[in-house]
């Protein structure tokens, strides 16, 4: 069966599937690279299912996977499809709303082998999603794909199976809120605390102030061209600041700042409290 | 030149124990925790739990897998389903090449009040089966305001013991010098990733300066968080109330029964100076069947201590909350001067 990576021509899809695109979330691919990594000697590839949920509007929403054990000579597949099917049954015990929305493999390309595996999903699902991760780095940069198959057929003869690329976007905003710097490094010593956090976010905004002042400054003595939508931009930012007297803003943060002295006073005070309950509660008793 | 070592039998290696080298450090991959956020916050404000993967190096735990245990409900036959499922899972990730060992298992919470005896009673469990075992806690509700809400906990190996025994009395805890604090220990958390994985993310950042985790750290309405908190904290301060309450309770009575055994005994006394003075047997000092005589059983301190625990989690979220508020207030101030 011949398979192609770019679209070749367009067929009369039908509407729907054209505008399919997905999302992936990062667990996904934290999944897929570490079943890369522990992956059996003889195993080139990896290959497993995809879960997930299609939103409303078409788009396919993949948001967990899992590897299922494979076999792949010059020209078989074998898959371990019992395999397959019991970890589906145990991912949906726990979040029956994942269903099946395609299958994945490592790897750049699409290949002869891949389109048997795709027909397999395709008898679970109507139209699944093949997801390619590219572990080798082939291109030099991380290069996940997404494709969808449409059969090529003349009359009732099927010819070929074509696999299409859809749009991905990759949804980073899980990833984002644990912070890259933890994600990306080999070893982090230690998790960042609260006031911590504060101070790297804080500096971040100053260095962003910075750079929005030395570009205002640039620009007002000519070394710059103004550029429209920036300058909109950054009258936007400033006039979203809420107008306020400096008597009014000055209640507003010193009634807050109140209120949060207060809660640590009482705080303080719980705590006095609990050290002189254990002091009384465990105290020896004088018969 | 230095001496050859010596050489051991085997049946000498065999008899020293071996020392068992205390849990220094717990090492989370990076795909644990994404999965363990994801389990939580799909489930939450119901609470989750799940099983811990990994391996035990040393002073280091290395987790590096976990798998989500389903929502029991009430029902009587699910307890061998559950099993079933554990053992199902570990088989197939085993298939995977994927560390099957089991070395805890984490829970989701709701606004850190998570000492509760179940929690002990679960850890009871798994350490007589696992020698090291942690439990990883995670606040979904906190991680809302960019704080990476992780912990890692483990029993105390005194407090293990004296729970065992099950006497929770104030001369026992005196004698092991075990306060509240000891009951819980804290073991730090460090992340590691695969080299795989991080080049991946290395590609895939963004490259915009503002993440956000720093949208939600910076986010001024904390409100309704304190306003949570500090009512947990005062339900709580009911409950240790209460405690000391029953203590109180238990000490007056005691007194009570004590000068009760007082008189009781004079008046023994008399009685039998008066039968010795008319030649009689004197009568025993002590009379087993009075009631008055009954040892009353001393109320179990576990309860209070462990809600002394809660509410001073509650008193350190609050803290930091409010010092997060802190630099957030005078940050506004400072951009409306300018």
């Amino acid at each position: 069966m011949a398979t192609s990576e770019q679209t070749v021509l367009q067929f009369a899809p039908t509407a729907t599937s054209v505008t399919l695109s997905a999302k992936v979330h990062p667990l996904v691919v934290f999944n897929i690279c570490d079943c890369y990594v522990r992956r059996p000697d003889q195993a080139e590839r990896v290959i497993g299912t995809l879960l997930g949920s299609v939103l409303p509007d078409g788009t396919v929403d993949i948001r967990n996977s899992y590897a299922v054990p494979h076999n792949e000579s010059s020209d078989q597949v074998a898959l371990d499809i019992d395999y397959h099917h019991n970890m589906l049954l145990s991912h949906q015990k726990v979040n029956p709303k994942e269903v099946i929305v395609g299958w994945y493999s490592t790897g750049l390309g699409v290949s002869g082998g891949s389109a048997l595996i795709h027909e397999f999903y395709a008898r679970e699902v109507p139209n699944p999603v093949h997801l390619t991760v590219d572990t080798g780095f082939r291109m030099g940069e991380p290069a996940i794909k997404a494709y969808v198959s449409f059969n090529l057929s003349l009359g009732d003869l099927q010819l070929a199976a074509q696999f299409q690329e859809i749009p991905l976007d990759l949804r980073m905003i899980e990833a984002e809120r644990i912070g890259f710097d933890i994600l990306k490094t080999t070893m982090v010593d230690k998790l960042p605390s609260d006031l911590e956090g504060m101070e790297a976010s804080m500096q971040r905004l100053l260095a962003l102030i910075d750079d929005v002042y030395k570009y205002v400054d640039s620009v007002v003595q000519g070394e710059t061209a103004p550029d429209n939508i920036v300058g909109r931009f950054i009258s936007e930012v400033v006039a979203s600041l809420p107008k306020l007297s400096p008597a009014v803003l000055d209640k507003l943060v010193n009634d807050n700042m109140q209120d949060h002295l207060l809660l640590l006073y009482l705080s303080s005070i719980t705590r006095t409290q609990l050290s002189i309950a254990e002091k009384l509660n465990t105290a020896a008793q004088i018969i | 030149m230095a001496a050859a070592p010596i050489a051991r039998s085997f049946l000498q290696v065999a008899a020293t124990e071996e020392v068992a080298t205390p849990l220094r450090v717990v090492q989370i991959e990076g795909l644990v925790m994404l999965k363990i956020i994801k389990h939580c916050k799909e489930f939450s404000p119901a609470l989750v739990t799940g099983q811990l993967l990994g391996l035990d190096v040393g002073s280091v735990l290395e987790v590096t897998n976990c798998f989500p245990f389903p929502i029991r409900e009430e029902d009587e036959e699910v307890e061998a389903d559950g099993a079933n499922y554990q053992l199902e899972m570990m088989r197939c990730l085993r298939e995977v090449n994927v560390d099957n060992n089991t070395v805890g298992w984490y829970q989701s919470t709701l606004m850190g009040s998570f000492q509760t005896v179940e929690l002990i009673e679960t850890f009871m469990n798994y350490q007589e089966n696992i020698r090291r075992c942690v439990c990883i806690i995670y606040d979904p509700s906190r991680s809302s305001q960019g704080v990476l809400a992780f912990k890692a906990l483990k029993l105390s190996d005194s407090f293990m013991e004296l729970y065992k025994t099950n006497n929770f009395t104030g001369e026992k805890l005196r004698e092991k010098n075990l306060s509240w604090v000891d009951i819980f220990e804290e073991i730090p958390i460090k992340v590691s990733n695969s080299a795989l994985i991080s080049a991946f993310m290395t590609g895939l950042e963004d490259d915009t300066p503002v993440t956000q985790c720093d949208y939600d750290r910076l986010q001024l309405s904390t409100n309704p968080f304190l306003e949570r908190s500090a009512e947990f904290l005062i339900e709580c301060m009911d409950d240790l109330s209460m405690e000391q309450q029953k203590f109180q309770f238990y000490h007056r009575n005691l007194s009570r029964q004590q000068s009760q055994q007082q008189t009781w005994l004079q008046k023994r006394r008399a009685e039998n100076m008066a039968r010795k003075a008319a030649g009689e047997e004197p009568l025993p000092e002590e009379d087993p069947s009075n009631p008055i005589f009954k040892p009353i059983p001393e109320p179990s301190r576990l309860d209070s201590f462990l809600i002394t625990n809660q509410i001073s989690n509650f008193c350190n979220q609050i803290n930091g909350v409010a010092g997060q508020n802190f630099s957030r207030l005078y940050l506004m101030k400072a951009l409306h001067e300018n």
